[in-house]
């Protein structure tokens, strides 16, 4: 049974973004793993070996899709062009949900290629669910936003970050991707109680969790998936997976990328919270 | 502050280039303090300033577009060298910033660019406009568009001369003043040995390219950029048969585009029609014709 009305997948389990260094090692010794989650940005072309290469994994696996790039909170409205090769690339893939990041990142059509933090305001909120909306019945998939890394926070911010996460996914009626390593950096550089913010989020929306690793400076915490998932990233995993149920999970490793072996195993070790969790349903 | 305004405004600090130590100007784009102009903003907190926060947003877009022209334009990068490249490229970023929703695009001006801001290359600016249009030519190449292959029933009923032959997209005809391609496939071998090196080993690097710059003599070269099975090679074609491709890129009907390619040609004529049957039988096993689009 789903977990929740906006995950109609908790049988995906646990899955690991696709990454080129381990194309070769995946398509010869084929490895067992629930599914695959690709950039959508890398696979909207129009040819060449990069669809080849979906198109095998396609075969003989389940693939999500994630972008980087429609910016649900950039002011303007989004791109045709981008939402066409998205939709061309979700017929492909036959993707039960796309998710994208609660960020703006572009202005005046110019593209920073990063996930630039929202100010929490209602005017915010608004124009970001709607633009939600648009997209997700251009699509017509299912849409997930997650919850970024943010390294500075605004004057005019009305609410908290997970209030105005509330106020979006309400507003536009989609689900959340819970990324709870990004829950855990934004706390620390912004001083707040991760747990509070796991606790505020509405579970029945969660449809995907991200799970991750960091790099710790003098300062501040650089979300940069280059390292193992840290204890208190898995307390916070733990506690979402309590609130939420069995859903499915991904770990995201995009730099300094070990062997397909040692990213998968440390995936795997989301297993342990996902099990105890339907324990805890079947008693 | 509404949305649009504080987008802008942050972006315009986000995009302003960095100082030569790699940290945010001291000047904002408006002319004032960017201590002020942060703070207007962007809150600060117990450890960081309004100022060190919107730096880490300054930095990392930096970072993250210069990394993507060095991956993208190694052979330019080998021409120029090092520091001067990473000083071209802020410049054109500055004036051609991405405008594209994947960074895949962001280099899809250097040619044009360098061709009006000759500075930056100096006495080498042919060679770096022909390396800049050969890695351009890569990238599209390596991703673009592959129509159903030609068949030989799509040629029923074909009017000889009057045919026209559409190539692949992907397919991309390049006519150069140097041999860029020799040294793009030497930078990128020295680039994969390099992976594995010491520090040692990169100064005799750096020193083998500037050798290999200085043997690189001018001399025309007809390139065909094409892929086989999805990896991407370059071949050289002579003058009249990249004469041929270009015309038939270019719609011309085949008897056109044949006549055109031999009108300066000194390939004695008794040779000519061989050659073209030659050319035709390579250019169709590898695939570089398509079908043509239905008429509708």
């Amino acid at each position: 049974m789903p977990a929740n009305e906006f995950n109609g997948f908790t049988e995906y389990g646990i899955g690991i973004g696709l990454r080129a260094p381990h194309y070769d090692h995946i398509l010869t010794r084929k490895p067992v793993v629930d599914w695959f989650e690709i950039i959508s940005e890398n696979f909207m072309i129009d040819g060449g070996r990069p669809l080849q290469i979906l198109d095998q994994i396609l075969e003989q696996y389940k693939v999500v899709q994630h972008g980087v790039s429609m910016y649900f909170g950039s002011a303007e409205k989004p791109n045709r062009e981008h939402l066409r090769r998205l939709k061309d690339l979700v017929k492909r893939t036959k993707t039960p949900w796309v998710s994208d990041h609660l960020c703006w990142g572009s202005v005046d059509g110019r593209y920073t290629h990063d996930l630039l933090p929202m100010p929490y305001t209602f005017e915010a909120a608004k124009i970001t669910a709607e633009k939600v909306r648009e997209v997700r019945d251009f699509l017509e998939v299912p849409v997930a936003v997650e919850n970024v890394s943010s390294y500075a926070e605004f004057h005019v911010s009305e609410m908290t970050e997970w209030e105005f996460l509330n106020e979006v996914v309400e507003r536009a009626d989609c689900g959340i991707l819970l990324d709870v390593n990004n829950i855990y950096v934004s706390s620390q550089n912004h001083n707040f109680d991760p747990m509070t913010y796991v606790n505020s989020v509405p579970a029945e929306r969660v449809a995907q969790i991200h799970i991750a690793g960091h790099s710790k400076y003098r300062k501040y915490i650089l979300d940069t998936h280059d390292h193992p998932v840290i204890d208190p990233v898995w307390k916070l995993y733990e506690r979402a997976i309590r609130r939420a149920g069995h859903t499915a999970t991904l770990l995201e490793w995009d730099d300094s990328i070990p062997s397909f072996k040692e990213v998968h195993d440390e995936a795997l070790k989301a297993n342990k919270f996902l099990a105890a969790s339907v324990l805890a349903t079947a008693v | 502050m509404k949305l649009l305004k504080l987008q802008r405004t942050m972006a315009r600090a986000v995009m302003q280039p960095l100082t030569a130590s790699e940290h945010m100007q001291r000047k904002a784009p408006d002319g004032r303090p960017m201590r002020s102009y942060a703070a207007r903003f962007i809150k600060p907190n117990d450890r960081l300033t309004s100022f060190e926060r919107l730096e880490i947003y300054n930095r990392q877009y930096w970072f993250r577009l210069l990394s993507s022209m060095t991956e993208d334009f190694p052979g330019v990068r080998s021409v120029l060298g090092e520091r001067r490249f990473d000083v071209m490229c802020k410049a054109y970023i500055v004036d051609c910033p991405s405008r594209s929703f994947t960074l895949r695009n962001l280099g899809s001006k250097l040619e044009d660019w360098l061709r009006k801001h000759p500075k930056w290359a100096g006495t080498k600016q042919t060679l770096a406009l022909d390396i800049a249009r050969l890695e351009w030519a890569d990238i599209e190449a390596f991703d673009g568009e592959a129509k159903p292959p030609l068949r030989t029933e799509d040629l029923a009923g074909a009017a000889g001369a009057n045919l026209r032959l559409q190539l692949q997209p992907y397919v991309q005809l390049l006519d150069l003043r140097y041999p860029v391609d020799d040294l793009l496939l030497a930078v990128r071998k020295d680039d994969k040995d390099t992976d594995f090196a010491s520090n040692a080993f990169q100064e005799r690097r750096k020193r083998k390219h500037v050798h290999a710059l200085a043997k690189l003599k001018p001399g025309a070269v007809f390139l065909v950029v094409h892929r086989i099975d999805n990896s991407v090679y370059f071949r050289r074609v002579l003058a009249e048969e990249f004469a041929v491709l270009k015309a038939l890129r270019r719609g011309k009907p085949l008897g056109k585009a044949i006549d055109g390619a031999f009108r300066e040609s000194r390939m004695p004529i008794g040779a000519r029609a061989e050659s073209v049957q030659q050319w035709f039988q390579n250019w169709a096993a590898l695939g570089w014709f398509c079908q043509p689009e239905k008429r509708r």
